[in-house]
């Protein structure tokens, strides 16, 4: 019988796991670099961390994974983490709430449970969340680290669209539906449905010259928004102030020479947005997203704190990544063989000495196809003890010790890790 | 292939045989009498029909067991709701069996979640009722899934119940009001997704279309959902700290336990009930009693929401399987209601313990269908016999039917064996054996309560060491 993976399940082969390694890896450099420290949530929590107004959008609680653990008599419902952000949220507020800021970030799998087959249901994403500031310049900051990422990670044409949550539910608040109505229509805004406007368009006419436009509205410049806000001081003074916390946002981006696009009802999946929301796509793919969240922690029973964040998909970005940015940094492999069953001694110290010099080492256990390795060692515990065989030059030298090895290898280029 | 179809028991039965009758289906043993549960018929004489409690046919449908069958919406959609790409198709509706889905209260909805943090829901449709917490937005809730009587949950024990009515007015007897709509659902024909995709079911699809009203309007009409008032507070008096809350069976253990309680001096008044009362009365002062599934009955103990229970050894194991910490135990044996859980296979199989069934499971190649009530004691028993590649197909009774089309294994109850030599099944292993107990908390009670309880399990404790 063959045994095969759980639908919807991924395995990461070797290959893919040095392109996973080298994202997450490149994810973690920058975080650290900008003072982001890294945390772990676990994989199981309650379901009601999730299902509380100010969340998760039904969307999406409709796709989690929840069941009854061995402590399910009680009724209550564990899930699978379907969310990076609010486990990181809950942390922070079980345990360092004391601290006021914190800069945290993660790279951690998510489950949602997607019906085509294509979809995988297990999900990679590494996060960073800004907690205990609400400032345009700590918006910016996770913008900026975001956007250095995928450029260390060697990526081109990297589109930033940036939305806001509060404006949106401002101007749905004017289309005079009922609040019940409002939740849903944000719900789907978020949900990504684009033809949510559409449909509200046809059962309210009337709307059709002012507030839709402004939903739909697209721009690149805070010109852009001044003009909807000298447009608007009238009409609907209440918009204002979300304006101006997007328009502070957007100045800074310009002012460090960031480019983006405004688009208003983009959709971004989570109802814990307050402030503002940006996106992040190559070639039409969502790659990552955040925004800024400052409801969600008191919602949870926390402090009132601000707090914004974002995630980078992992298992799309290592798709993106070229071969070459991490090809360089695999260090060079090396085959030790023992010709002498009474040196295995000597072949064990040959590859730690490889090792302790960065190189790859691996033991002949007689499976090995030699054609994969350019250099193989055979340790024969003689006279002179070890021969280096070059398969770029098909040479063999004989050398008396593992230092000699080294220095020739040296010699030839061989990459290796830089020595711990 | 021969086409195979399920038909219901229970509360479609009559209407379903109607409906077949009409189309000449010329069904010989398909009536509430029946023994057997593999009708044929006259007119389709190689369609292979089996009748399966009507909760059982959309899983059926959905695992391919069956290629057709008849059930109503409610037990489709509470599939559905959990395993939306189940290969089911709803083929037709039949304009018949009506009924309602109503989550339902005591109380109005505002209020109960103005005083709780956490909601209790209690349901026959657990699924169903996880989707509408989600959907309304109920931050955090318990579902308590139950074999039946979810009426008599609220408000004591729930705070409010997912159950089925012909109309928001039924809810009137059970001194509840809806809260809201859930589901308006009647009888449907469903198919399996690769049956309708591959087989031809043309004939008998049409031999069932053609018999429904033409122009047919369905029976529902649209009824207000309005808010109860704050119904029956006199129930909610009743639950004092010091109030012992007993359950006691419904079905067949009725009896035996009147016998029990009578012997031991403990009177009931209504119980066993004509009227369907689930609140009868008992002579001991500070004792409230309902009754309720014995099944259901672990869980409630667990929560809180009885102090003692009578039920069956079977069931308290069932409970603990799934729930190994669960703070539920056996208080005392009560001796009667005597039954073996057994593993169960086909005569015609050649196996006669579980060295012989994983040597046929290793030869099959399939994975290995086990049949159960239990669904948590199946789990158990095949994990610890290492039975390789199998799958636990929850039933809802008559399990007996399920071998050998159906299934490859049950473990099922048994009291003296006939029922299953009857439908040539053989015994290959007993895995326990169950007798009615009492069952209670392991946390602390106060005192008062603790006493009315050790007063209670000594009196029983008396009449069965005199039995």
């Amino acid at each position: 019988m063959k045994v095969q993976r759980c639908k919807g399940m991924r395995d990461l082969t070797p290959g893919e796991m040095a392109a996973f390694r080298l994202v997450e890896g490149i994810c973690r450099d920058c975080c650290s670099r900008w003072g982001y420290q890294e945390v772990r949530t676990p994989t199981i929590e309650y379901l009601y961390l999730f299902t509380s107004a100010g969340t998760l959008t039904p969307g999406r609680l409709g796709k989690v994974y929840s069941f009854l653990d061995w402590d399910g008599w009680s009724g209550e419902r564990v899930v699978l983490r379907p969310d990076g952000t609010i486990p990181v949220a809950r942390l922070y507020i079980e345990n360092l709430e004391d601290r006021g800021l914190a800069r945290l970030f993660y790279a951690t799998n998510i489950f949602i449970f997607e019906e085509e087959g294509e979809k995988t249901r297990e999900r990679w994403q590494c996060g960073a969340e800004l907690i205990g500031a609400g400032s345009a310049m700590a918006d910016t900051e996770l913008i900026a680290l975001s956007l250095e990422v995928l450029k260390t990670l060697g990526l081109k044409g990297v589109e930033l669209r940036l939305s806001h949550a509060g404006l949106i539910k401002t101007l749905l608040e004017k289309l005079g539906l009922s609040p019940e109505e409002q939740h849903r229509l944000f719900d789907q805004i978020l949900d990504g449905d684009a033809e949510a406007l559409n449909r509200i368009n046809q059962k309210k006419p009337e709307l059709e010259n002012t507030l839709l436009p402004l939903l739909g509205m697209k721009g690149q410049s805070p010109g852009f928004l001044k003009n909807q806000r000298a447009l608007l001081a009238q009409s609907m003074p209440e918009i204002g102030p979300y304006l101006d916390d997007f328009l502070q946002t957007v100045a800074l981006l310009e002012t460090l020479g960031l480019s983006y696009q405004i688009d208003i009802a983009s959709g971004a999946d989570f109802e814990y947005y307050t402030g503002m929301i940006f996106q992040l796509f190559i070639g039409g793919e969502k790659i990552g997203g955040g925004g800024r969240y400052d409801a969600l922690i008191s919602s949870m029973g926390g402090g009132d704190v601000p707090a914004s964040g974002f995630a980078l998909y992992l298992d799309r970005l290592m798709n993106l990544v070229k071969p070459e940015v991490f090809v360089k940094t695999v260090p060079e492999r090396v085959l030790v063989r023992v010709k002498d069953a009474g040196a295995m001694k000597e072949a064990f110290e040959v590859a730690d000495g490889l090792r302790k010099a960065g190189y790859i080492a691996e033991l002949d256990l007689g499976e090995q196809e030699p054609d994969a390795f350019r250099w193989v060692i055979e340790v024969k515990g003689e006279a002179v003890p070890l021969s280096l065989w070059d398969g770029v030059s098909s040479r063999r030298v004989e050398v008396p010790a593992i230092t000699e090895v080294l220095k020739l290898l040296e010699g030839e280029g061989g990459d290796k890790d830089s020595p711990a | 292939m021969a086409i195979k179809i399920a038909l219901p028991k229970g509360r479609l039965l009559r209407k379903t045989a109607a409906l077949l009758q009409k189309a000449d289906w010329g069904l010989d043993e398909y009536h509430s009498n029946m023994g057997f549960y593999r009708p044929k018929s006259q007119k389709f004489p190689e369609i292979l029909i089996r009748v399966f409690h009507e909760k059982d046919i959309p899983v059926q449908i959905a695992m391919g067991n069956y290629d057709l069958g008849i059930c109503c919406l409610d037990w489709i959609e509470e599939l559905l709701s959990k395993y939306p790409s189940s290969d089911l198709v709803k083929v037709k509706e039949l304009l018949y069996g009506e009924g309602v889905l109503y989550m339902a209260a005591t109380s109005p909805l505002a209020e109960l979640l103005q005083n709780r943090s956490l909601v209790r829901i209690a349901s026959e449709y657990p699924n169903l009722a996880e989707r509408f917490a989600l959907k309304n937005r109920l931050s955090r809730f318990s579902v308590f899934p139950l074999w039946g009587a979810a009426e008599v949950y609220p408000p004591e024990n729930a705070d409010i119940a997912l159950l089925s009515a012909k109309a928001g007015a039924d809810l009137d007897s059970y001194n509840m009001a809806p809260v809201s709509r859930v589901l308006d659902f009647s009888a449907f024909l469903i198919a399996n997704r690769r049956s309708w995709e591959s087989k031809n079911l043309g004939n008998v699809v049409t031999s069932i279309c053609d018999m429904l009203p033409k122009n047919g309007e369905k029976g529902h009409s649209k009824e207000r959902v309005i808010q109860p008032r704050t119904l029956m507070s006199h129930f909610m008096k009743e639950t004092g700290r010091n109030m012992v809350r007993l359950a006691l069976p419904d079905g067949h253990q009725q009896q035996p336990t009147i016998d029990l309680l009578n012997k031991a001096g403990i009177e009931m008044n209504d119980y066993p009930s004509d009227t369907g009362n689930r609140r009868p009365k008992i002579n001991i002062e500070g004792v409230s009693v309902k009754v309720i599934r014995p099944q259901d009955m672990p869980l409630q103990v667990a929560n809180g929401n009885f102090d003692l229970a009578v039920t069956g050894r079977d069931w308290l194991a069932e409970h603990l399987n799934q729930f190994p910490s669960s703070p539920v135990k056996e208080l005392l044996d009560l001796g009667f209601g005597r039954v073996r859980l057994v593993a169960v296979v086909s005569r015609e199989l050649a196996v006669d313990d579980t060295n012989g069934l994983r040597q046929y499971i290793d030869e099959s190649g399939e994975p290995l269908r086990v049949a159960s009530e239990y669904v948590n004691i199946a789990d158990r028993y095949a994990r610890d016999n290492h039975l390789g590649h199998y799958r636990v197909i929850p039933t809802w009774g008559a399990t007996e039917a399920f071998l050998p089309e159906d299934a490859d294994l049950l473990v099922e109850n048994t009291e003296t064996g006939r029922t299953l030599a009857r439908h040539n099944l053989k015994i290959i292993d007993t895995l326990f054996e169950s007798t009615a107990c009492l069952i209670g908390g392991t946390g602390r009670v106060n005192s008062v309560k603790g006493k009315r309880v050790k007063y209670i399990i000594e009196k029983l404790r008396t009449a069965v060491q005199g039995a």
